[in-house]
């Protein structure tokens, strides 16, 4: 079986020939059933998601009582709402809050953690040992916890959402880089560049940061999972994105008084909930087994 | 024996440091005067200004920290903003119930993770496999809010077996346990497995096997004994998981317990019974990692805590 080396580095012709580590991972991707059918469901959920509008035109937002809670029919497949409102249309255009979500929570999650856990890595001493405490400090709180006590404090919305949920993924990306980074820096490729004198800078963005993608990729994909989840938990909570904005875990949360009544108001979001992380988990898991088998958890 | 745990015990204090710290701040950040918020909006001007000085807001910040710790550490979390009661006793009081409901789902989750991570390991690659690993994955991809309340439409609604919420008896611990249990036992699963395959390739396994051993004792005295360690780490690591679903499963049946008090006070904006929520979570989190630690000394007889 051919092994990726996450520790070789790459030259460029290497990685344009044909026996390139990457093009040898994206032929195991390919291979990789479940990554296939997460990719699949992914661009899918994307594709809701970018033509929601298109897809269903009303506002989804918008009240009608005289349909109040009417179960799935021909004219509404998924039924209605407490407020007589399309469910399907609630979906649909809640895809794009949950994708929203779980862009901007990983992005934030990256933009800090990542070159955080850089900087801890390469350097060492002091700035190491005190963002790796302030790591330990965060990762003491599971991370849901950690998100309903940012959530506490910054106060309920989609923009305090993301923001709480990203915090709470900065020390796994902190740690998990300077992990990786900790054996590349003591590679003879990063040792040759550092005595042909070429800036940190330069050596943690060209030669550091491209060895260690891989579990930044797996941990991205499975990170957006996460966030999904946990936004939609927040908002199930009644303390994420507020009504009338058809957040998917909102949906469930005001629906969960008519369960008795009318069940398929909170199943249909759930089903969506649960079908946008399964799509990211099998992306991830794929991406893990084909990218880096030693990685596996 | 018991320096390790001295010594573990010693090696969490700075992590303690580390959560009164994240909570101080979070004191600190909160929007407004600080002390009009812990004493609620109907508060008089003298009532804020008796919590002020009890907090020690005048002062400077080092010396509220100081002050924030040693009040800290004699359990002292102020009075809730709604009830008025000591923090410690509204924590305390739901405490009990959160802890039923952890170790219910903890012993769920190992009844069910473990045997099904070992069959699959047993047997790779066949069906037995494949759907053990999906289950698995479903387990981990479901919303335990979601799955709480498919549970609540199929044994309270429709076959009308268990009660929907609530507490009372031990038919109502059972719906909020499997909630609970549902993704700890797909990491549980998934672990046992992992674990289980790199221990039955091993030459001591072979050995076993060619004693002519019967495959039941090999796989269980044999197998299993050695792969219990990383199968201890993701039970004690699935507890923070636990308590992050606890919030949640409590929520769907309306279970009086620490999670269901955390939601309330944070859509009360009882900061106090929140802060004190949090950090009972946080020690309680520290304590099962503690105990993990301690419990693969007797799992393993080679590790040597010197």
């Amino acid at each position: 079986m051919t092994e990726i080396n996450p520790k070789a580095a790459p030259g460029k012709n290497q990685a344009k020939g044909l026996d390139s580590p990457l093009r040898r991972s994206w032929v195991k991707l390919r291979r990789n059933k479940a990554a296939l059918v997460g990719g699949t469901m992914i661009l899918i959920y994307a594709a809701c998601a970018l033509l929601a509008p298109v897809l269903f035109s009303g506002n989804p937002s918008a009240p009608n009582l005289a349909k109040s809670l009417d179960p799935p029919s021909i004219d509404q497949l998924l039924g209605t709402d407490e407020l007589g409102r399309s469910i399907l249309g609630r979906i649909i255009h809640g895809s794009q809050i949950s994708l929203l979500i779980a862009v901007g929570v990983v992005s934030f999650g990256l933009i800090l953690g990542v070159p955080l856990g850089l900087v801890s890595g390469y350097y060492g001493g002091k700035i190491d040992f005190g963002l790796q405490r302030l790591t330990d400090m965060l990762l003491a709180f599971p991370g849901f916890l950690l998100a309903l006590a940012l959530v506490a404090i910054l106060g309920v919305g989609l923009k305090n959402t993301v923001i709480s949920i990203g915090i709470s993924m900065v020390p796994i990306y902190i740690r998990l880089v300077r992990g990786c980074v900790l054996s590349v820096r003591e590679e003879i490729y990063v040792e040759a560049a550092r005595a042909s004198g070429t800036r940190d800078r330069v050596i943690l963005l060209k030669h550091i940061l491209p060895n260690v993608m891989v579990p930044i990729t797996v941990q991205t994909s499975l990170g957006m999972g996460t966030a999904i989840l946990f936004a939609a938990g927040l908002g199930f909570l009644g303390i994420g994105v507020q009504p009338p904005t058809p957040e998917w875990g909102a949906m469930l949360g005001s629906a969960r008084v008519y369960i008795f009544n009318a069940p398929h108001a909170a199943t249909f979001p759930g089903i969506a909930i649960f079908l946008a992380v399964l799509s990211f988990n099998l992306l991830g898991d794929g991406l893990r087994d084909a990218l880096d088998p030693r990685f596996k958890l | 024996m018991t320096n390790y745990v001295i010594k573990r015990l010693l090696s969490t204090i700075p992590v303690l440091i580390g959560i009164s710290l994240l909570l101080f701040v979070m004191l600190r950040m909160l929007p407004g005067d600080p002390a009009q918020v812990l004493a609620g909006e109907m508060a008089s001007p003298a009532e804020i200004e008796s919590i002020r000085q009890q907090l020690g807001l005048d002062r400077p910040v080092y010396v509220q920290y100081a002050s924030f710790l040693s009040r800290l550490v004699r359990f002292d979390l102020g009075r809730s903003a709604r009830t008025q009661n000591p923090v410690i006793e509204e924590v305390w009081a739901r405490l009990p119930n959160t802890a039923l409901l952890a170790v219910a789902a903890i012993i769920l989750a190992c009844l069910f993770g473990i045997p099904a991570g070992v069959i699959s390991a047993v047997r790779p690659y066949t069906w037995i496999d494949y759907t053990v690993t999906l289950a698995a994955l479903f387990g981990i991809s479901m919303p335990v809010f979601w799955l709480g309340l498919m549970l609540v439409v199929l044994f309270s609604i429709i076959l009308k077996l268990l009660p929907a919420g609530g507490t009372g008896s031990w038919q109502h611990v059972i719906l909020p346990s499997i909630t609970l249990a549902s993704f700890v036992v797909a990491f549980i699963a998934r672990m046992t497995r992992a674990t289980m395959l790199e221990v039955l390739s091993q030459d001591y396994t072979t050995t076993a096997r060619s004693k002519g051993l019967k495959e039941r004792v090999v796989i269980i005295k044999h197998a299993l004994k050695n792969a219990l360690i990383p199968i201890i780490t993701v039970v004690g690591l699935q507890f923070g998981l636990l308590l992050g679903g606890a919030v949640l499963t409590e929520t769907v049946f309306a279970w009086p317990g620490l999670g269901r008090l955390i939601v309330d006070s944070i859509l009360a904006r009882d900061y106090p019974v929140i802060q004190g929520a949090i950090l009972i979570f946080g020690l309680l989190y520290i304590m099962v990692n503690l105990t993990v630690d301690v419990i693969y000394a007797f799992v393993d007889p080679r590790i040597r805590y010197d």
